[in-house]
């Protein structure tokens, strides 16, 4: 049974869907319901650096062995990030207009994913400009190096720094959700959701790979 | 003898506890949502025609592979 962990993913998700909507949460001040928002919007941003470290390492592994398996990989890993990404920022704006106000706010954490939406839709168009396959290869592992780095201090410091005025939840001196309203119920669905929407993006990767590799046999 | 009695009456009447508690917790839940589990439902659909969709693509490009290798 070498396809169990795609039972495991609509497992999961199912689990995610039904539990996520009927099972008890905390009692919160504005968010109220919306924090089950938690369990579809958050993990979004979740799978797509689980699987933009996946590209991150394979772009690695082609700079030292030459393998085009790895470009592939790298490739698709970051076109599959990319879309949950889209759908991180979309959800994000539906969430902040109705507790924030406003669809899109002068906020570093949402400027920051913004930007580095950019700079992985650069990935791409990069990608495209080149013709010659191991040329791309190298030129777009080096640039996804760099594109990993940026989406680190776009993401994960800057908009954490106290200084910083932000309103997102853990960021700009903000206490998170785990620090205080990330209780059990949360958890118990929050984690194994963060794991079923991983799946389902590295299951859409794989068939991605796998017709590449078609397309290059033929 | 006695002491079965007991235990299985002390087991009967939690056994009618726990009933008890699920039930009134299942109610309050249903009548607090306000027919949340429509939506639930509704979800449940959507996601399932999804992942049939994908089984199919996963399905389709097995079989381009196996055509391939021939």
């Amino acid at each position: 049974m070498k396809n169990w962990w795609k039972v495991l993913c609509i497992i999961l998700l199912l689990y995610t869907i039904v539990w996520g909507f009927l099972g008890p949460i905390p009692n919160l001040d504005i968010i109220h319901e919306t924090i089950r928002n938690l369990y579809f919007h958050v993990t979004m941003w979740f799978g797509m650096m689980i699987l933009l470290t996946v590209s991150l390492y394979n772009s690695i592994r082609y700079l030292s062995k030459s393998d085009l398996k790895n470009d592939i990989i790298a490739s698709e890993a970051t076109n599959v990030s990319i879309l949950l990404g889209i759908l991180g920022l979309c959800t994000g704006s539906i969430w902040a207009k109705f507790t924030w106000g406003a669809w899109w706010t002068n906020d570093p954490q949402l400027n920051g994913a913004a930007i580095t939406i950019l700079a992985y839709l650069a990935y791409v168009l990069l990608r495209n400009s080149i013709e010659e396959e191991q040329k791309r290869a190298r030129i777009s592992a080096v640039y996804n190096i760099f594109a990993y780095v940026m989406m680190v201090v776009f993401i994960g410091i800057i908009p954490k720094f106290t200084g910083v005025d932000s309103l997102h939840p853990g960021k700009g001196g903000n206490p998170g959700f785990n620090t205080y309203d990330l209780d059990s119920h949360l958890r118990a669905v929050f984690y194994p959701a963060i794991i079923g929407w991983t799946l389902l993006a590295t299951w859409i990767m794989t068939i991605r790979i796998r017709i590449t590799n078609l397309q290059r046999t033929n | 003898m006695k002491k079965l009695f007991a235990l299985v009456a002390v087991l009967l009447g939690l056994k009618g506890l726990a009933q008890n508690q699920s039930n009134q917790n299942m109610g309050d839940m249903m009548r607090s949502d306000g027919k949340i589990y429509v939506v639930v439902a509704v979800l449940v659909v959507i996601f399932c025609g999804i992942i049939i969709y994908l089984i199919n693509i996963d399905r389709k490009v097995s079989k381009l592979e196996k055509e391939t290798k021939k």
